[in-house]
This record gives C-alpha cells, sequence and structure tokens, in this order.
C-alpha cells in the first residue's frame, strides 16, 4: 500500500504543479466516432469525412471508436476526445441514452456535438443527422421499380415484418405518392418476416400468383437478396426486376447477373462527408443548431432542421452496374 | 530460502521464495505504472490535467471494484466469469425498480441485493453441488443476462431519478469522484480483509491446498460461498455506479467486462490457479490498465492496438518471473 500512495501521490503532485496546455489552435479538430471500428460502412464514412476536411483546408479529421459496439467503449473514447479539446464530435451511437451524460459534459466544455446515423438523445446532441427521412425513401423505392417499366406493369412488395416499423411506414410513405407513378399497379404486399428462406417462399409465390409482374420491390437487405435469388433460380432474371433497399456487398451479383436493375440504400461516404460538413459549421458559428434551421453541407446541399433538431441528408443513393462494383467491398 | 513453514505461516505463493518475488512483482508493477506515467505525460499534452485525469479512472474504478472480490475468489482456487452479466441482471432490476416508482434508497438497494443472491446462486452450485466454478459461472453467465435480453428485449430502462446519478456522475471534492472515492476504501478494506485477517489467511490456505485446509479445520465451503457472495455483492455495487453513470439500462451492459477483470486480477500478480496474490498488486494493475487506455486514448489509437498491447502486457509480467526462475534454476545447475 505503501507503493500505491507515493505513486498516487507523485501524480497528484505532478498534476496540481501542472498548467493546462494553452489552445493555440488554427486547424479545427472533429471526431468522427463511430460504433466500432473495422466496420466498412464506418471506414466509408471516414474516407467522406476526409474528403470534407480536404475540401475545406483547416480541418483535421479523428476517426475513432471503440472496438466493439458498447457504449462503455464510446464513452471511454469521447472522454478521451474531451480531455484533449477537440473542437467538434460527430457520434453514431451504439446507446441512444447511455452516451448522454459524457456528451453533455463535452457540450459544457464548449464542443459542438452531433449524432448521425444512430442518433443521441435530444438533450445529448445539437443536432442529429439522418441518412434519409421516410417519405424521401418510400418515394425513392417506387421510383426505382417505375423507371425500368415506361409502359407501367405490376409489381408487387416483399416487407419484413407485419410489425416492423420501419418498413410500415416506408410502404405508408410509397402509397401517398403512387398518384405521381401512373401505369404501375402495386398488386401484394407479402411479410417474408426477414428471414432468408420464407422470404424467397413468398417471392416464389408472387410469381406463381402474378404471372405478369414486373417487379418486387423488398425494403429489407434480407428481402431484396432472397427475392433476387429466387428470380434467378426461377430463370426470370431480366424479366423480373429486384429492386429496394439493399446492401452493395450482398447485391453486387444478383445487378451483374440482371434479377436486379438497380437499388437503393444511404451512401456512407456522403454521410461522413455532410457530418463534418454540418460539425465544422456548428463549431465555427457560421450556423446554429436550432428548429428550423438550415445548415449547409458542401456538395451536398444543405440540411433543415425540424422541431427535434433533426434533418434528413438526402435521398437514398442509387446503386446500379455502373457504380456497385465500387461499393461492393465497402459495406 | 526459508523452508521453515509452520501452521501459521502459510506461504503467499507457491513459490517457496515468497516474501521476495511478491516484492519483485508488486515493484515490477510499480515500475511498469510509473513507466507509463511518463510515456503518457511526454506523449500527450492533454495528459498531466487534473480533470482529464479525474474522468480517466472512469475507465476502471467499477472493474477494479469488482476485480478486488474476484482476486480474493481466484487466490482459493474458484472463479466467477458471471460478474458483468449480474452487473446486467442487477441494472435491469434496479431499472424495472425506477420504473415501478420508487427512488434511489430501493434503487440501490435492488442492485445490490440482486447481486448477493446471484452471487449466492453461483456459490450454492458451486459448493453445495460440488460443481467446477468456471463452467458453473459461465453457464449463469448466459443465464444471468439472458434474463435481462428477456425483459428488455431492444428496449431501455431511463429517466433514473437524478439524485441517482451521484454514484456514477458526482464529485466528493474537485476532482475527486464519488467512484474513486469508493474504489481507494474497498482496496483498503479488501487488502485489510485479505492480508490481515484470519479469513484471508484460510482464503490462502484454501487455495494452497484446499483439502490440507479443510483438515486443519477451515470450513473451506462455507469460507467459499462467502467469496462468492462477495463478488456477487461488487457485482451489485458496480451496477450501481454504472447504471448511474449511463443513466440508462440495456441488456448489453458492461458486455466483456468479465475478461478485462480476470485480466486485471492476473496481472496484478494473483496466480489464476489459486494460492497467491495481492490487492495492492491488483491495484496497481487496475491504475496500469486505466491509465494504458487512457494514454491511448488521447493518441487516438485505435483500441485494437490497446487489446494488443493489455494481452503483451499480461503475457510479458506472467513470462518474466517464469523465465527468471528458469534462468536462476539454470544457473544453480551450472553451478552445481
Amino acid at each position: 500500500m505503501r507503493i500505491l500512495k507515493k505513486l498516487l501521490t507523485t501524480a497528484a503532485v505532478a498534476a496540481t504543479l501542472m498548467i493546462s496546455p494553452a489552445q493555440a489552435q488554427e486547424t479545427k479538430r472533429i471526431a468522427l466516432v463511430v460504433k466500432a471500428l473495422g466496420i466498412g460502412f464506418f471506414e466509408a464514412a471516414a474516407k467522406g469525412a476526409e474528403e470534407a476536411a480536404e475540401e475545406l483546408g483547416d480541418v483535421e479529421i479523428i476517426y475513432t471508436g471503440p472496438t466493439d459496439t458498447t457504449a462503455e467503449g464510446q464513452i471511454e473514447v469521447i472522454n478521451s476526445l474531451i480531455a484533449q479539446n477537440v473542437d467538434a464530435i460527430a457520434v453514431s451511437a451504439n446507446d441512444t441514452d447511455a452516451l448522454v451524460p459524457t456528451l453533455k459534459k463535452a457540450m459544457d466544455r464548449g464542443i459542438t456535438v452531433i449524432s448521425w446515423d444512430s442518433g443521441v438523445a435530444k438533450e445529448g446532441r445539437q443536432m442529429h443527422l439522418n441518412p434519409s427521412s421516410n417519405p424521401l425513401i418510400g418515394n425513392m423505392i417506387i421510383k426505382l421499380a417505375a423507371d425500368n417499366l415506361p409502359d407501367g406493369g405490376d409489381v408487387a412488395v416483399l416487407s419484413a415484418t407485419t410489425t416492423s416499423t420501419n418498413q410500415n411506414t416506408w410502404i405508408e410513405e410509397m402509397n401517398k405518392v403512387m398518384g405521381n407513378y401512373p401505369g404501375i399497379n402495386v398488386v401484394a404486399t407479402v411479410y417474408g418476416d426477414d428471414k432468408a428462406d420464407k422470404s424467397y417462399t413468398e417471392a416464389q409465390g408472387l410469381m406463381k400468383s402474378y404471372p405478369d409482374l414486373k417487379a418486387i420491390i423488398a425494403p429489407t437487405s434480407v428481402g431484396i437478396v432472397a427475392a433476387a435469388q429466387a428470380v434467378t433460380d426461377a430463370g426470370k432474371a431480366g424479366e423480373i426486376n429486384v429492386t429496394g433497399l439493399g446492401l452493395p456487398s450482398e447485391m453486387a451479383g444478383h445487378v451483374d447477373s440482371g434479377a436486379s436493375k438497380s437499388f437503393a440504400i444511404w451512401n456512407p461516404i456522403d454521410l461522413g462527408y455532410s457530418a463534418t460538413m454540418i460539425a465544422y459549421n456548428l463549431a465555427t458559428d457560421k450556423a446554429s443548431a436550432e428548429a428550423g434551421a438550415e445548415i449547409p453541407m458542401g456538395r451536398m446541399g444543405s440540411v433543415t432542421l425540424d422541431e427535434n433538431t433533426e434533418g434528413a441528408m438526402a435521398d437514398p443513393f442509387v446503386y446500379d452496374a455502373s457504380n456497385v462494383a465500387d461499393f461492393k467491398d465497402i459495406f | 530460502m526459508s523452508n521453515d513453514f509452520t501452521a501459521r505461516n502459510i506461504p503467499d505463493r507457491l513459490t517457496t521464495h515468497g516474501q521476495r518475488t511478491l516484492k519483485s512483482w508488486e515493484t515490477l508493477l510499480v515500475i511498469i505504472a510509473v513507466m507509463v506515467f511518463v510515456v503518457n505525460a511526454l506523449s500527450s499534452p492533454y495528459f498531466l490535467n487534473p480533470w482529464n485525469l479525474s474522468d480517466a479512472t472512469f475507465n476502471f474504478t467499477e472493474k477494479a471494484m469488482i476485480a478486488f472480490a474476484m482476486a480474493m475468489l481466484i487466490v482459493s482456487g474458484e472463479i466467477d466469469l458471471s460478474v458483468a452479466a449480474i452487473v446486467a441482471l442487477a441494472s435491469t432490476a434496479m431499472g424495472f425498480m425506477m420504473q415501478a416508482g420508487f427512488g434511489t434508497p430501493i434503487l440501490v438497494a435492488t442492485g445490490l441485493t440482486v447481486g448477493v443472491l446471484c452471487g449466492a446462486f453461483n456459490g450454492v452450485l458451486v459448493t453445495r453441488l460440488g460443481l467446477p466454478s468456471i463452467v458453473v459461472t459461465i453457464g449463469t453467465m448466459s443465464l444471468f443476462r439472458g434474463i435481462s435480453y428477456i425483459v428488455l428485449g431492444d428496449k431501455a430502462y431511463t429517466g433514473y431519478p437524478s439524485d441517482f446519478a451521484f454514484f456514477g456522475q458526482g464529485y466528493v471534492w474537485w476532482v475527486i469522484s464519488f467512484e474513486l472515492v469508493l474504489f481507494v476504501i474497498f482496496a483498503l478494506i479488501y487488502a485489510v480483509i485479505l492480508h490481515k485477517t484470519n479469513l484471508g489467511r484460510a482464503v490462502y490456505a484454501i487455495g494452497n491446498n484446499p483439502i490440507g485446509a479443510k483438515f486443519s479445520g477451515i470450513r473451506v465451503e462455507r469460507i467459499k460461498f462467502i467469496l462468492f457472495l462477495l463478488t456477487g455483492l461488487m457485482s451489485g455495487v458496480a451496477a450501481v455506479c454504472l447504471t448511474s453513470r449511463l443513466g440508462s439500462t440495456r441488456p448489453s451492459i458492461a458486455f466483456g467486462w468479465e475478461l478485462e477483470i480476470v485480466t486485471m486480477v492476473v496481472l496484478g500478480g494473483v496466480n489464476i490457479l489459486g494460492g497467491s496474490g495481492t490487492i495492492p498488486g491488483v491495484v496497481l494493475a487496475a491504475l496500469i490498465m486505466g491509465m494504458v487506455t487512457f494514454g491511448f486514448g488521447l493518441l487516438n489509437v485505435p483500441g485494437i492496438v490497446m487489446s494488443i498491447f493489455i494481452g503483451l502486457l499480461l503475457i510479458a509480467v506472467i513470462a518474466l518471473p517464469r523465465l527468471w526462475s528458469m534462468a536462476r534454476a539454470s544457473r544453480a545447475r551450472r553451478k552445481a
């Protein structure tokens, strides 16, 4: 114990003698905190953040995160960022609530805090950047189907479960804008429960029940892959277009085979770019994060904040034969 | 070389040159701690700032509190891998009581009680049924966290009362947090229990030779049961602190902590096979792990590099004394 006491005394004396280092930085240090390191999606977001930093010139990006997706790990990372007195923290949170006390502390010390991708509760950040919005997604999924059907035709929806909030909202939003796509008939909505085998069987059922089916819209990354597989196995690749929301890594093969002409999902590069731009603009007082405010995001235009100080970045990004190969290694 | 051990003078270590190795082990840890401190101070201008150092203590205080009880348990030859799951279950129970409208005192009591009950459950399975603790606690690890998942699913308990925040976010004086004070108090308590009481001597005796201890009149099963209770209790204490610090409960809370805690204990010089180890060693190991994590964080070193470093440190600290004794043995052979 004596040794420990000595060590603690030394530490205390050293700490007291020390004056906090003066902050005379010219460059803005923006920390991009992700759910965990080594995930393709976030590595791509970091690429986007670097792109924004290059464009802005006086920005240094600190790309960091815990080794596994835990709130405790992110808190340790954020504590060390607060200690470094960074100018801004942009975080994709592992836990909506657990980060709030730590992020509040960061804001108390004058650090700009925003969340992106996966949000933090309102009191723990200045604004949240959603990759897209429900109306934009709802419109995108039907637009993808309609774009390849100039003469109209029958389409069907393969969703997740009947109780999936996300999918139900998107389908609802899709139905609202159906009037803009004349000639397109949604003949059925079936549920594959986000299970590969059930989705596959449901897609087979759709092809049997509706021989004139021209497209299957699957707004779920599990459903879209299963539907594309079912279409390929039935020898109808090129005849029935499978589209919706999917991951480039899982869909690249089906785009090559022609089972899917195009699909959409958020672009992580744009997301990292936009988050960095927003963090920079808030940290340099070029914009403020309040309801109704419009914050510029460089090449991505600008984001308008709603009453919860949340904003949507853009339409989901469309992947087709021209670009899917570049993204399939990313996520 | 002192081989004149009597019944009352059981060695702290399995190796015969007890005292000297003990000293050198802790000296080694102190040297490492000082080195880490100096390297950190030189490599980052932000390290030697009282508030930053205070923030850094949160990296290890909760885990270290469990590690003290775990150290005693491992010295006795048992282990508890369910500690992190106990934290999750205790936190879930506290969240449940919070939703039912109970205030801070009841929440704390709930956390501690659930911790003790979980410890008792482990203890009964190990001491009454004679099952190996490593298997039992791997089972209860899934069991306790499983219950949390069933209760919470993908939901979270939030909205703890504001006075509850003191345990994990409060400061006693200036930069000295409540958790840090608790850490020091528990370090002292456990050091006294293990090194100054009959219970502590009995724990070493059990770890070195459980059958011998039994024939010496030590109630082995009962003492082991108490140690499981203590480990459960400390997990409950950590659950209160962590829940208070996060202000929310999710079933994934404290995920993976059992390995970090065992690492801390072993790095602190506790023999994983039982029979030896000290609380000051564990305290030093906690400080080293906390400082390394924080120092690397300040330099924005990716977490995986930290894990590699801790792993290497652990292997080095364990291997060094062994290499040392091998070198001594071969030198002795050459002389003979």
